[in-house]
């Protein structure tokens, strides 16, 4: 299909979703570093708070050095272009620290849930609109919805008010096709002003494939990340869409080269392992799973002597979905037991 | 004991409601006399009376006029919190004890093996029973508080998609708010924060709750562990499904404990847990209440 002359707004995650991958540690000074560098280059959008958003900070998600306003507040003040949006999960993120953001300078909100419960998002999104924010009407693992549902799911997100509904491919489990399908139906019922997104995760390797297949079926807004720093194998690297867009004539008004030296001179230096398919990233991707667990999978398996693959597979074949977190320890917890290698306390 | 039951209204005509017909019929103590709605066609007004209660479609209102001759002592509102403050003024003027199902909250909040001896000995005429995660969560912050200094607390309940309604879904700020602050009034704990996860596998997961705690010093392993096998003990009189799954675990000064909620299955499906937790409970409070009426402990007096 050609797509020359398409306009497509680019949304940068590395300091939210590449969060997780740095365990939620990293600093207000590197955020205003890596944020500075990509307002440079012309990145319209940056995502910047903790990993699972506002009220990320816990014992389930870990706990950032910073507070999100701090961090939100930092990078807001340093913009010349570039828009500071933030995640907001309903049921963890409240509309109190929704208010918060927005005083810090946040001015666009992706509002999340679970691809089957859009439903427990309407005060939030409702209240979004009120503070005048770009607002976004994210669905998580969409790949466990079918493309109607999605459609139903997408329809309620912009009767609460949403601007732009997300297919988030959680898991990177999808394939081109399964996107085609999901944007697909929503272009078919949603209004013609209301944009639709692509989020993607690179687990099986297809964050590239998976983004343009968006743009062939209606998506005008992509999600990626500066060398991919996100949660499992991470997110689409935005430097590579970025050149891929440019090879076939897709306008993302970004400079390449100076995203290319974003990534590689500020972020790849930053991470602490090195962000891509690996044997457990890539069971996520085949799993189905969300892709936040790699970490603390690993953890579990160290802790408890059970491999993070069986851990993942139990948890794709017990249909845990993002914000479960807890739920890796129990299974890991449980798993051991079986094996004899955890006493059980008695009840 | 007396065979002299207290008698009881019911508030609302949902699957709350509902169940709270099963739980009361089967109390040594109560008897549930009416149930109120504001549908004349809702299928829980048709059922309560096929189960030989009186009903009325016409709100509280309905109800008020017979309070007094079917001597109806207390009430259990599982409307919504925009309605319980009115409900509850009408209902406490004749005398009638409310036990707050919505998170309304205007009363105390009641969570049963901690505090509820306290709340009917001083004759509170107003109940609130916080909210589902609330009541499967804050036995076990208390047990560790009762102990050692909780600084922190953070629980975090996943429920099945098909057990939460549309007024929950509508306004889970709410749920978050009034669950934190009972973890900390209730539970004992400095601080808390409470998650919730909606979760939509079929067949339906039964409810799950993480309770993590924070001790300012280091935790006793021994003492913390029977202090939470006691209290999971006392819910279970109430709640046979409450179950723990794993831990309690210990790392450094963080203790965890996994829990499993599982219902009685007597009007909701055994995979609501959290539904089945607040009727048991609000039954349990009840219950209380009822046994110190009939001994003649205590006396409900009209609120004026």
């Amino acid at each position: 299909m050609d797509l020359k002359g398409k306009k497509i707004i680019l949304h940068d995650m590395c300091l939210r979703d590449g969060m997780h991958a740095k365990r939620e540690q990293i600093s207000v000074d590197q955020m205003v570093k890596v944020a500075t560098a990509l307002d440079a280059a012309g990145v319209p959008y940056l995502q910047v708070t903790h990993g699972a958003g506002l009220g990320g900070n816990s014992l389930q998600h870990g706990f950032a050095p910073h507070s999100n306003e701090e961090y939100i507040s930092a990078v807001a003040a340093k913009m010349t272009q570039a828009k500071v949006s933030v995640l907001l999960i309903p049921g963890l993120g409240t509309m109190r620290e929704l208010q918060s953001a927005f005083d810090c300078g946040a001015r666009s909100v992706h509002v999340a849930t679970h691809c089957t419960e859009a439903d427990t998002a309407p005060q939030h999104i409702a209240y979004a609109r009120k503070l005048g924010m770009d607002t976004t009407g994210f669905l998580m693992m969409a790949h466990l919805n079918d493309p109607e549902g999605i459609a139903r799911q997408g329809k309620l997100m912009e009767s609460y008010g949403a601007h732009t509904v997300y297919v988030t491919d959680s898991a990177g489990y999808m394939l081109p096709d399964d996107v085609k399908a999901r944007v697909g139906a929503l272009r078919a019922v949603l209004k013609p002003e209301t944009e639709i997104g692509f989020h993607g995760h690179h687990n099986l390797g297809m964050g590239i494939a998976n983004s343009i297949a968006a743009i062939e079926a209606g998506a005008t807004r992509i999600d990626g990340s500066a060398a991919g720093l996100g949660a499992g194998a991470g997110n689409t690297p935005l430097e590579v869409f970025a050149a891929v867009c440019e090879r076939m004539g897709i306008e993302t008004g970004v400079d390449l080269f100076k995203l290319m030296d974003v990534a590689e001179e500020i972020i790849v230096p930053m991470m602490e392992h090195v962000v891509r398919v690996d044997r457990e990233s890539l069971t996520l991707g085949f799993a189905g799973v969300y892709s936040t667990f790699l970490l603390h999978s690993k953890r579990a398996a160290d802790r408890f002597g059970v491999s993070a693959r069986d851990i993942l597979v139990e948890l794709g074949r017990k249909k845990m979905i993002g914000g479960q977190e807890d739920m890796i320890m129990d299974t890991a917890m449980t798993m051991a037991r079986e094996r004899g290698l955890l006493k059980a306390v008695a009840a | 004991m007396s065979t002299r039951k207290i008698r009881c209204a019911l508030i609302g005509s949902g699957n709350i409601g509902t169940d709270l017909i099963y739980k009361i019929q089967r109390s040594p103590v109560l008897e549930p006399v009416w149930m109120v709605g504001i549908d004349p066609a809702s299928e829980g007004l048709a059922r309560a009376r096929e189960m030989g209660l009186k009903t009325t479609a016409e709100g509280v209102d309905g109800l008020l006029p017979h309070v007094l001759e079917d001597n109806i002592q207390i009430a259990f509102d599982a409307t919504s919190a925009y309605v319980h403050a009115e409900n509850s003024l009408k209902l406490n003027a004749l005398g009638v004890m409310m036990i707050d199902l919505t998170p309304a909250a205007i009363g105390p909040l009641c969570v049963p093996p901690v505090n509820l001896r306290e709340h009917a000995e001083k004759v509170e005429m107003n109940v609130n029973m916080i909210s589902c995660a609330g009541q499967a969560t804050i036995p076990i912050v208390n047990a560790v508080s009762r102990i050692q200094s909780v600084g922190y607390a953070e629980i975090v309940a996943s429920l099945a998609s098909k057990s939460v309604g549309p007024g929950t879904r509508a306004n889970l700020d709410e749920f978050t708010y009034t669950t934190s602050g009972a973890i900390e009034k209730v539970g004992g704990a400095r601080k808390g924060k409470a998650l919730a996860i909606i979760n939509p596998a079929e067949p339906p997961m039964i409810m799950r709750n993480t309770i993590s705690c924070l001790t300012d010093d280091e935790p006793d392993h021994v003492k913390i562990t029977e202090s939470i096998l006691q209290m999971i003990k006392e819910v279970q009189k109430y709640v046979p499904g409450y179950r723990l799954v794993n831990g309690p675990i210990y790392d450094g000064n963080k203790v965890q404990v996994f829990m499993e909620v599982a219902g009685l299955g007597d009007y909701l499906p055994r995979y609501a847990g959290n539904l089945d937790i607040m009727t048991a409970a609000a039954t349990r409070t009840a219950e209380m209440f009822a046994e110190e009426i009939l001994k003649g402990s205590i006396k409900l007096e009209p609120v004026v």
